[in-house]
Order: structure tokens, then sequence, then C-alpha cells
């Protein structure tokens, strides 16, 4: 193993060590996390799930723990008008949330449920396992239509970099229905490397849309599991703007006949800034469906990855399964890689995936430009257009008029966004 | 209004255009009329400025100016408008946004006011209720599951907005039914104006019913083999391309 990689585990393994008495829960499972952690370290570019993401620049930073007291109220931005749910630094903050009625809401530090989330070969779920402090758990009873909730995640600037591991639970018991907005903000450096773990019972739906718009200076990890029963839907959105590394990982298992899922997101990078995302869907059941479109625009030096693999079990016939990445490089200097994998022991599937990397229609613009609209002005609306049919299966209104918002002040951030695209393998 | 001097055109080194001479003075509507692959459409690229197709030699001159040393943006807020055959689709760009886009953009390079929304809406709402548009095509994205018709009258609104000085359309009629033929004839005869010219590139003379053209040139292997007036139009439909084309040979 890469020694910067080596030393940045040990920093986290010797604060657990000062920590661990402190720390909410079950202490074998933390310890064995920690041991989990130990054997492998940081991930590094040799996994082969790490391969196109590195966190060599992570690893060279000393973390510490955020402040457990919030002295002054932080800048929460709007979001959309919903009740609101908010974290500052990876903690519970109940004096500046809202929880509607039909949703019983309990926290990591009160109440540490660790879940079935594996910790061996996973080494950021190991840690998170290993650190974390607080979460948010989310119940919506049998039946109940809880409406929209938003999650704010705030990473306050401690003038030094700090690490949060928030571990969260969403559970939706049969028939329940929940919309998530999560938006995550910052300022500064710090790592926020959450778990999540999602249960969608039976006919229930969860829709659950993220917006990542955290300090350009900052970590983001995030990995999510959910288990969706038969006839549940988990319909997921994420779009990365924000951060210097993102990776968004999702495990989706469709545990029972006529469940979907719908892994959807987009990439919006610019400068130096690395967007990983990275999907497994597990069909375990016959008759259900997953779809995934991600979308990149990749100015600058920045990078995009999106892995995808989806597994189809011997019994999961009839099975449904799309994915499409498509990727617009708007500078000779920007990368994307892209691992789409179907693993498939059912003989009766329609599985789909596909990916595209190129630069802007050249017909299309012409066609533009033919109608007076001077060049760089046509190259920026076809980007635009490219996100915004990313966004366009958004089913919440609101959510997707506030991603769309977020991402013409990305936009307004830049100049001219899109100069020289050129075509890439 | 238009000028065309021994205009030479390639696709991929394959030569196209083979010397093509035409003048267009304003106020007229000219034909140009041919078998498939005689160039008619390369012609109307070439004017509108695409740069997959290279001009190998000649002059064009519209209102005075060199039209080939123009961008394709500067020759649409010089007021040339190219209806294309077959319109592009714009996933993801609202309707009415890439229109009023446009004309703010032409209305610049011409040194007008930009239209703000309110006033833009009444404009288009009102030529689109003119070329009897469903209400909420401005509302939809550009020619996105519009049918084959749609897109031409999505042409023809554009060009009713834009307000241009020449004309191009190419085969602005092909896939119409006869009441959409009158829609977009009736369109391009609402612009008629002494400055305002058309070039009509087509293949039937049906169009040319509805919008009786002052000339027509029968185009052959890149060359204009034949000119006349609108009876020669009639001359072509009866007796079809082939002796006209073998008759200039």
């Amino acid at each position: 193993m890469n020694s910067e990689v080596r030393g940045g585990a040990d920093a986290f393994l010797a604060r657990f060590e000062g920590l661990r008495d402190r720390l909410p829960g079950d202490a074998a499972v933390r310890a064995a996390a920690a041991a989990a952690f130990k054997q492998t370290g940081l991930p590094t570019v040799r996994d082969e799930a790490w391969r196109y993401t590195s966190l060599r620049g992570l690893a060279a930073i000393s973390f510490e723990e955020p402040l457990t007291a919030v002295d002054s109220a932080p800048n929460l931005a709007p979001t959309l008008d919903a009740p609101r749910i908010v974290m500052v630094d990876g903690r519970y903050q109940p004096a500046l949330s809202t929880v509607p009625e039909a949703i019983t809401l309990s926290t990591f530090a009160d109440e540490p449920v660790f879940g079935r989330a594996p910790d061996s070969k996973m080494p950021m779920v190991a840690l998170n396992t290993m650190m974390a402090d607080d979460g948010i758990r989310l119940r919506v009873a049998e039946g109940v239509d809880a409406g929209t909730v938003v999650m704010l995640s705030i990473g306050l600037d401690n003038h030094r970099p700090v690490a949060f591991h928030p571990r969260h639970r969403v559970e939706l018991e049969p028939g329940a229905r929940l919309t998530i907005v999560e938006v995550a903000r910052g300022e500064g450096t710090y790592l926020h490397n959450a778990v999540q773990e999602i249960v969608v019972g039976r006919g229930a739906t969860l829709a659950h849309v993220r917006l990542q718009e955290e300090s350009i200076d900052a970590f983001h990890m995030q990995t999510g599991f959910a288990e969706v029963a038969e006839s549940g839907t988990y319909d997921a959105f994420v779009l990365t703007l924000g951060s210097k590394l993102a990776r968004t990982e999702i495990h989706a298992r469709l545990t029972g006949p006529n469940a979907a899922v719908h892994l959807n997101g987009a990439q919006l990078l610019g400068g130096d800034q690395h967007g990983d995302i990275t999907t497994v869907v597990a069909h375990d059941a016959p008759n259900c469906a997953s779809r995934q479109t991600i979308k990149n625009v990749l100015s600058d030096r920045s990078r995009g990855v999106f892995q995808g693999r989806i597994e189809v079990a011997r019994v999961a016939q009839k099975t449904d399964g799309y994915q499409m990445n498509q990727a617009l490089l708007l500078s000779p200097h920007a990368e994307i890689d892209c691992k789409p994998q179907l693993e498939i022991y059912a003989d009766d599937v329609k599985c789909s995936h596909g990916a595209t990397v190129g630069e802007l229609n050249a017909d299309q613009l012409f066609y533009l430009r033919a109608r007076g609209i001077p060049e760089e002005q046509a190259r920026s609306i076809l980007v635009r257009a490219f996100l915004a049919e990313a966004l366009d299966p958004i089913a919440h209104e609101g959510a997707r008029e506030m991603l769309e918002r977020a991402v013409e002040a990305w936009w307004a951030k830049r100049d001219t966004p899109t100069s020289s695209p050129r075509k890439e393998s | 209004m238009l000028r065309i001097h021994a205009l030479c055109a390639s696709v991929e080194e394959k030569p196209i255009l083979r010397g093509i001479d035409l003048e267009l003075p304003a106020g007229q509507v000219h034909a140009i009329m041919g078998p498939n692959g005689s160039g008619k459409s390369t012609l109307g690229y070439v004017l509108a400025g695409n740069d997959g197709y290279a001009v190998t030699g000649g002059e064009v001159t519209f209102d005075g100016q060199n039209l080939l040393e123009m961008e394709p943006e500067e020759r649409a807020a010089a007021g040339l408008f190219l209806a294309f055959q077959a319109p592009l689709e714009l996933p993801g760009v609202n309707n009415a946004n890439f229109l009023r886009t446009a004309l703010n953009a032409v209305r610049r390079a011409r040194g007008e006011d930009e239209l703000d929304a309110p006033s833009f809406l009444r404009l288009a709402r009102s030529e689109s209720k003119r070329l009897q548009f469903p209400d909420d095509m401005l509302k939809r994205n550009v020619n996105v599951g519009f049918s084959g018709g749609e897109k031409k009258r999505n042409e023809v609104l554009q060009m009713a907005i834009l307000r241009p000085k020449l004309a191009v359309l190419d085969e602005t009629d092909s896939g119409l039914d006869i009441d959409a033929l009158r829609v977009v004839a009736d369109g391009v005869n609402a612009l008629r104006r002494p400055e305002f010219s058309a070039l009509v590139i087509t293949h039937h003379q049906r169009l040319l019913d509805h919008l009786v053209p002052d000339r027509v040139h029968v185009l052959s292997k890149g060359r204009i083999v034949r000119s006349g007036g609108p009876e020669l139009a009639r001359e072509l439909e009866a007796n079809g391309y082939s002796q006209v084309v073998a008759d200039a040979a």
C-alpha cells in the first residue's frame, strides 16, 4: 500500500483510540470495524472499486473532530419550502429543525443502530462505523404519506480540517411514502463521510433527491444501501456540483417482485474537481426494473467517474435493467471514466447499458447559429439543455426547480464555461 | 438583394456546386427545382454558412455584403433565414425561450432593443395563432416529439418572428398535407414586401401554386441549366426533369 494513504488510515485509527470510550453504541461493532479498517487502510487505486478515484489528497490531511457546540446559527441558505432537518458538522440541530408529524425522528447519538452495512472490504463504511457519533433516523409508519422533508447538512469552516461521519437510516413501512431532499453545503476543509441505510417496505415509495454543493475544499463521501421490497420504489437523484473530491456510492437491492429503483444523477464539474458516482443494483427478485441515467458536464481539468454494476440473480427473471452514462467534455484536459458491468445469472431478462462521450452536436450548434445566436451562447444553451434533460425525470417540482437554480448559480459563478470541446474515447 | 456568381462548393472533397449564377432582386420569389442530388440543399446550407460545406470558388453578395465571409449568426442578423429541410430537435431547450433568445440576439446585432418576456410572448402568441399552431407548441422543447408538419410550421413561425429579408426555404413543403402546405405558403406570403425575397427550394410544383414565383431555375449536377417564368414549374411537373436536363446538356 502507498505509504501516504497508509499514514492517513493510521491518523484515523489514532483518533479512534482517543475517542472510543465516549462513542455511542455497541463497542464490539466499533472494534470490529476498526480491525477491518486497520487491515485495509483507506482505499487505493489498486482496489478495483476505487480504480479511478484516488484518496491521496484526503490521506495527506490530518482531520480532527468538529467542535461539539455550535456557537452561532450557520447560514442555512434557502432550499425549498418544506420542513427541514438540520445537521451541522454531522450533528443534529434540534433547535434549527422542524420535523413533520408523520415522521418519527431519532438520532444515532441517542439510539445508535448500525444496521447491516458491510464493514469488510468497504473501508469508508468501516471508517464510518468506527467513528460515527450522530446521524438521523427517519421512520414513516405503514400507509402514511409523510410528504417532503429537507435534510440540510452544513460543514462549518473550523479553520482546521475536520471530519464527520454521520450514520443515517430511513425506514418506510409498507405503503408509506416520503420525499427526502438532501442538501449538503459548507465552507472550508472537511471530510463528510456519511453512511445511509434505507429500507423501503412493500409498496412504499421513497423519492430521494440530493444536491451536493459542498465547500470546494471539502471531501464528500457518501455510501448508501437501499433495500426495496415487493412493489416498492426507490427513486434517487444526485446532483454533484461541489467539493474537491466526491464519491456517491449507492448499493440498491431489489428484494421482492415488481420493485423499482431509479439511480439517476448529474455532475457538473470544473477546476480540479473529481466526482465519482458508483452504483450497484442487485436484482434478487423477478419482474423488477432499474433505471440509471447519469450525465456529466466536465470542464477545465475536472474528472468524472461512473461505475455501474447490475447484478441479476438466477431467480430474477423478467428483470428490466437500463443504464446510460453520458458525458460532455468542455475542455481538452477534462476526463471521464466509465465502467459498466452486467452480471446476469437469469436467462429471461432485458438489460442494456450504454455510454456516450463527446462534444456538442455540430448540427444542433449550426441550427442555433443559423437563427442568429452567437456561437458561445449557442454552446452554453446546448450544455444547459444536456443537463436540463437529466433533471427532467425528477418528479418533485420544487426539488427539480431547486436543482435548476443551483445549476444556474454554478454557471453564474463561471465566465464562459464552454470553450474548445473535443472528442474523447 | 442576393447575387451569386460562379459559386462552387464541395462536401468532403466531392464537388457538389459547380458554378452557380443567380440574381435574386428585392421583392421577388425565385424557385430552385431539380432532381435529387442536384445540389439544391447544398446551396441552402452554403448560403446559411454551414461549415460542413467548403466553398471552393465564386462569390455571394447579400445586400452588398460579402456573405461568404460572415459567420452563420452574422448572416442571420443581416436578414438571411434558412428554413431547414430537416429541422433539428433540441431536447432540453424550450421553444419559446429558443425563439426569444434568437430574436433578441438578432435585435442586438441590428442595434435594436431586446424584447422583454411579456412583449415577446404577445408577439409569439399572435404569430402562432396566425399560423394555426396549437398553444402548447411554444411550451414544448424545440421540435421534440413534433410531427414532420409541425416541425415545418415551427420553421415558418421562427421566420415570422425573425422577419428576415431573404428566406431560403429548403423543401419546406416535403411531408406536408394540403392544409399544412397552405398554412406554410400563407406564412411566407404574409412576409412578402418590396424588401423581402425568397428562394424556394422544392422538387414539386404544388407549393408554387400557393407561393407563385417570379422565376424558376432548374438545377442539375450543381449548375443552373434552365431558368424561366412560373410556367417552367408546370412544364417540369408535366414532363419530368429528365427532358429539361437532357435538353440543356
